[in-house]
């Protein structure tokens, strides 16, 4: 009798290994006192060394843990975009008051449990490693939400997260259920093979199946009309973190999306294309419209998050490989204009007395110039002026969505873009213009329910200026020079067709 | 040459972050020199007897999506160009002799708006065309925004400006659509290819065409603005400051008419067949429109506006006459218009500062002890109204002429506003510096600063009326190339007779 220990591909896991290593340490780290304060620089480090092995691993793609996880190039671009996002957050959360209070170490750890969920994501391949991974992502957010504890809206805001997202996830669970009945497999290829004869509208069982799963993923992207809780959990999240999922948990969600629609149903492309491109409609129209009448900026972007799901979901209708390219594209992008918003509505949260309201930044073109041109060129972006990522982006996007005969969701994609601008413009009107200060109600100091600035000197911070400064020089760049980053994407795209 | 031209403008602005607020002004003024300079060069270097794009550039900008860096001069834009090189030297300098608040910011964004409305005139990529098209928005949203001024009872400035940028952008984002749609259309499975030219050589089919041609069409006649289209023209116009509307009228509404001769004739000639008379008849409606308004409006501004509007409209009646003596009229109006609504925009602004108002009620006798300015005044009215002599002239009889020959009925009607804008343009003259003065007005001569500004422009005015010919010379062959393609498609009564 002899015992074959299972082939381990341990190059392919040591992101995920280095991951969960250094989460452990993370966590030890905080009840070490030597080391209570040095939990960003070690956070800093995980990140740098599961970048490095992922790149290592580009071009060269694996199945891995018999098929559950597959690491290609989809997986290695996302992953990368999650874990610069999480980089960005760490790097906002120095002297946050979140952080402070919950820990250091604690709250760093979560936030690399956190992404380890996403990297998991991004590989999937299996109904099992989905869901294993998307809770993995999922219940640190939860509580990352709520980590800012003396503040009653971030106690909302996390509660309200986990009982909704606990309803995504049950929906999805369930979902997968019906799934695994009608086609015989949790393989994504084995349910390709599985519904292969029957077809998606012979058997209900399956429809109902992929709708569920469908409507769960919907819930963690954010897409009309399953989007209500993310204005409120965006705005009471401690800010880092906000931007943390703002960029990184649609990325990882739409990773597994691509993955469960081009791999597994893409035989059932001309049944599910129609409905998700409604989904998309709606979800642009409900999140520009949502985003008009907002005064907090952390909500206006929570519902331009909304309709940016539903440009991106664009990119899935057309079930083809300009689409995915669009889309990676699209989130390399949208990781660049948001965090440049976020760095700066971080330094002027902290540094006036009125939080995420756009009148924090009233007049910050002459007060501080160094970071009104970031959330400049951070909303023109977000609404797709050229020479910036965000024109090219939409470009992509149109350019797919017209290729794959769907025009008409292209002119949706515009004419969502004209409402954006009201919104996006206004914050560029706080900024620039006297005459859109005088006209707004006039500030009463001390209004906001929030508290003294904690730190009058936050908008000269290295760490909350360079950040936001280096993402707003990355969607100009890529605007001018988008080569580098069409590359990169059509590397992902690839990996699947 | 060519990209020194694009982007000399750009360059300096961007430098100019670097230098002292005093000098800020001159070197702007020094960079849009710089690149009049280099379009006088570029011009004299012109061939204008060769068919097709000179002096081209053409490099893979984005290669994945097939998109091209692609500029290029050819008889339709060679002098569109000089025109905002020469409008925008004239702008800025009359800017620089003024205190800007915040003047780093203020130059960069005139430096910024010359370069895109270069780029859009010179690109030879459709795309990179929108692109640019698209870009001229972002400086213009930020100067008649942060320096505009608000109006009493009226919305504003950014909430006019607002309104100009939501306006002029439904246009332009169905236009990133329609372009997109017709390159991949046009691909047909193959390689994608924004070129202007290569699309131009295999148009799609007619029923792509009917949809695509209203995206562009609506795009182009926005910015113009057209009668309907027109409901941002009065805010923006009201709130814009003067230097920065006397380039904006001056130049950007022109991007929209060249795109009719440089995009939708070439690529949609079925369909600019089929809607000619649709935008025949917005034409004429802009035309009537814009003079009754220009000459019942107090505020001088806007009869400027309002006067744009039906010049514009005459120019658009020129091209969708579908002739090359049409377009040819077009193109030479397209310059006269510009080089006649810039100057008096400036003259406007120095009325303005004297009297503190820009209502005509409250101005007047101006002549009086400022003989020089109201001479330049008088050249600049006569021009616009189009006397015999003028270049105007020979550019509205040109336009005439192909409308006579194409459509007879829009002929007629358009010849009414002709009159109109004698009516108009004496009436602005009459009440700013004739009839009694107010006492609160002083009436003095110009500045030699500002003549400075002015006389170069009005020089200009008188040089074409000397040689219009200058310009015919030089752009009928591209005209012809450019209209060519919408007269060949279902052959007229005319030619089916003779067979």
């Amino acid at each position: 009798m002899s015992f074959h220990a299972p082939h381990i591909d341990y190059a392919a896991l040591s992101p995920v290994i280095a991951l969960t290593v250094g989460l452990c340490v993370v966590l030890i780290s905080a009840v070490i006192g030597p080391l209570r304060r040095s939990a960003p620089m070690m956070t800093m480090s995980v990140l740098a060394a599961t970048a490095g092995l992922l790149i290592a691993q580009w071009d060269d793609p694996t199945n891995l843990v018999s098929g559950a996880l597959r690491l290609d190039d989809l997986a290695i671009s996302i992953s990368l975009i999650a874990i610069a996002a999480a980089a960005f957050a760490v790097l906002l959360s120095i002297r946050e008051p979140a952080a402070e209070q919950a820990g250091s170490g604690e709250y760093h750890a979560l936030l690399l449990g956190s992404v380890l969920g996403m990297v998991l994501l991004a590989q999937a391949q299996n109904l099992v490693s989905f869901f294993v991974a998307i809770e993995t992502l999922s219940i640190p957010l939860y509580i990352l939400c709520a980590t800012d504890m003396i503040r009653e809206k971030s106690l909302e805001s996390g509660l309200k997260y986990l009982i909704v997202g606990s309803l995504g996830s049950a929906t999805l669970l369930y979902g997968m259920a019906f799934l695994y009945g009608g086609s015989g497999s949790t393989d994504f290829l084995g349910i390709s093979a599985g519904i292969g004869h029957g077809g998606l509208l012979g058997d209900p069982l399956v429809l109902v199946g992929i709708g569920m799963v469908a409507v769960g993923l919907a819930f963690k992207t954010s897409i009309a009309p399953f989007h209500q809780w993310t204005p409120d959990v965006y705005e009471g999240a401690p800010t880092p973190i906000t931007a943390f999922m703002a960029v990184a948990t649609k990325a990882a969600a739409f990773a597994v999306f691509i993955r469960f629609f081009d791999v597994a149903l893409i035989g059932e492309a001309g049944d599910w294309q129609p409905a998700l491109a409604v989904l998309a409609a709606v979800s642009i129209v409900v999140g520009n419209v949502g985003a008009l009448g907002q005064s907090s900026l952390k909500r206006l972007l929570g519902y331009s998050g909304v309709a940016q799901a539903g440009y991106i979901l664009g990119g899935l209708v057309v079930a083809s490989e300009a689409g995915i390219n669009a889309i990676v594209f699209y989130l390399a992008g949208y990781l660049f204009m948001n965090l440049a918003a976020f760095g700066v509505i971080v330094a002027r949260e902290r540094e006036t007395a009125f939080g995420d309201d756009i009148r924090a930044v009233r007049g910050l073109g002459s007060e501080r110039p160094l970071l009104a041109w970031p959330l400049t060129i951070s909303m023109l972006a977000l609404a797709g002026l050229p020479a910036t990522v965000g024109f090219i982006g939409k470009l992509y996007l149109i350019e797919a969505l017209v290729e794959g005969d769907y025009t008409w969701l292209a002119v949706f994609i515009a004419v969502g873009t004209m409402i954006s601008l009201a919104y996006y413009l206004r914050v560029v009107a706080a900024m620039w213009m006297p005459s859109a200060q005088a006209s707004a109600t006039p500030a009463i100091a001390g209004a906001s329910p929030e508290a003294d600035p904690i730190d009058p000197d936050a908008g000269n911070r290295i760490y909350l200026v360079g950040p936001a400064l280096l993402a707003a020089a990355g969607a100009v760049f890529f605007g001018v020079i988008p080569q580098p980053l069409v590359d990169f994407a059509q590397h992902a795209g690839a990996s699947l067709f | 040459m060519i990209n020194s031209l694009l982007w000399t403008p750009l360059a300096f602005g961007l430098v100019g972050l670097f230098l002292p607020k005093r000098l800020i002004g001159w070197w702007a003024v020094l960079g849009t020199a710089v690149t009049a300079g280099i379009a006088i060069a570029l011009l004299a270097g012109f061939d204008s007897g060769a068919a097709g794009l000179q002096d081209t550039v053409d490099v893979n900008w984005i290669p994945g999506l097939g998109v091209d860096y692609s500029l290029g001069i050819d008889g339709l834009n060679v002098f569109l160009v000089l025109l905002t090189a020469v409008v925008w030297l004239g702008g800025t300098a009359f800017a620089a002799f003024r205190e800007q608040e915040r003047p780093h910011l203020f130059f960069l964004m005139m430096l910024l708006g010359e370069t895109a409305t270069l780029g859009a005139f010179i690109a030879q990529d459709l795309l990179l065309f929108v692109l640019f098209f698209d870009l001229m928005l972002v400086p213009f949203y930020f100067l008649f925004g942060a320096w505009g001024s608000d109006r009493e009872g009226g919305p504003t400035a950014s909430a006019a400006t607002l309104k100009m940028i939501v306006y002029t952008l439904i246009g332009s984002l169905l236009m990133l659509v329609g372009a997109i749609a017709t390159a991949i259309i046009a691909a047909d499975g193959g390689q994608i290819t924004f070129s202007i030219a290569e699309l131009a050589k295999h148009p799609v089919g007619d029923g792509s065409q009917q949809w695509i041609f209203w995206f562009f069409a609506a795009a182009f006649l926005v910015k113009m603005p057209a009668f309907l289209l027109h409901g941002w023209m009065p805010d923006a116009y009201r709130a814009a400051p003067l230097p920065v509307l006397a380039v904006f009228s001056g130049v950007l509404a022109k991007v929209g008419a060249y795109g009719f001769l440089r995009v939708v004739l070439p690529l949609f000639p079925a369909a600019t067949v089929q809607f000619q008379t649709v935008v025949l008849l917005i034409a004429l409606a802009s035309i009537l429109y814009g003079s009754v308004m220009a000459f019942t409006q107090t505020n001088v501004r806007l009869i400027g506006g309002y006067s744009s509007v039906a010049q514009l409209g005459f120019i658009t009646a020129g091209i969708f006459a579908l002739r090359a003596d049409g377009a040819d009229g077009a193109v030479l109006q397209m310059v006269n218009h510009g080089l006649v609504v810039a100057p008096l925009f400036i003259i406007v602004a120095i009325l303005a500062e004297r009297s503190g108002s820009e209502d005509l009620r409250e101005m007047g006798g101006m002549a009086m002890r400022a003989p020089v300015l109201a001479a330049l005044f008088l050249i600049v009215t006569l021009a616009t109204l189009a006397m015999p002599g003028s270049a105007n002239f020979i550019g509205e009889f040109y336009i005439l002429n192909g409308l006579f020959q194409a459509k007879i009925v829009f002929a007629f009607v358009a010849i009414s506003g002709v009159a109109m804008s004698a009516y108009y343009a004496l009436r602005l003259y009459q009440r700013t510096m004739h009839n009694r003065r107010p006492d609160s007005v002083p009436s003095r001569e110009i500045g030699l600063r500002d003549a400075l500004v002015l006389v170069p422009l009005v020089l200009c005015i008188v040089g074409l009326a000397l040689y219009p010919q200058l310009i015919l010379k030089r752009t009928d062959t591209s005209v012809q190339e450019s209209v060519a393609a919408a007269t060949r498609g279902p052959a007229p009564q005319a030619q089916l007779a003779k067979r």
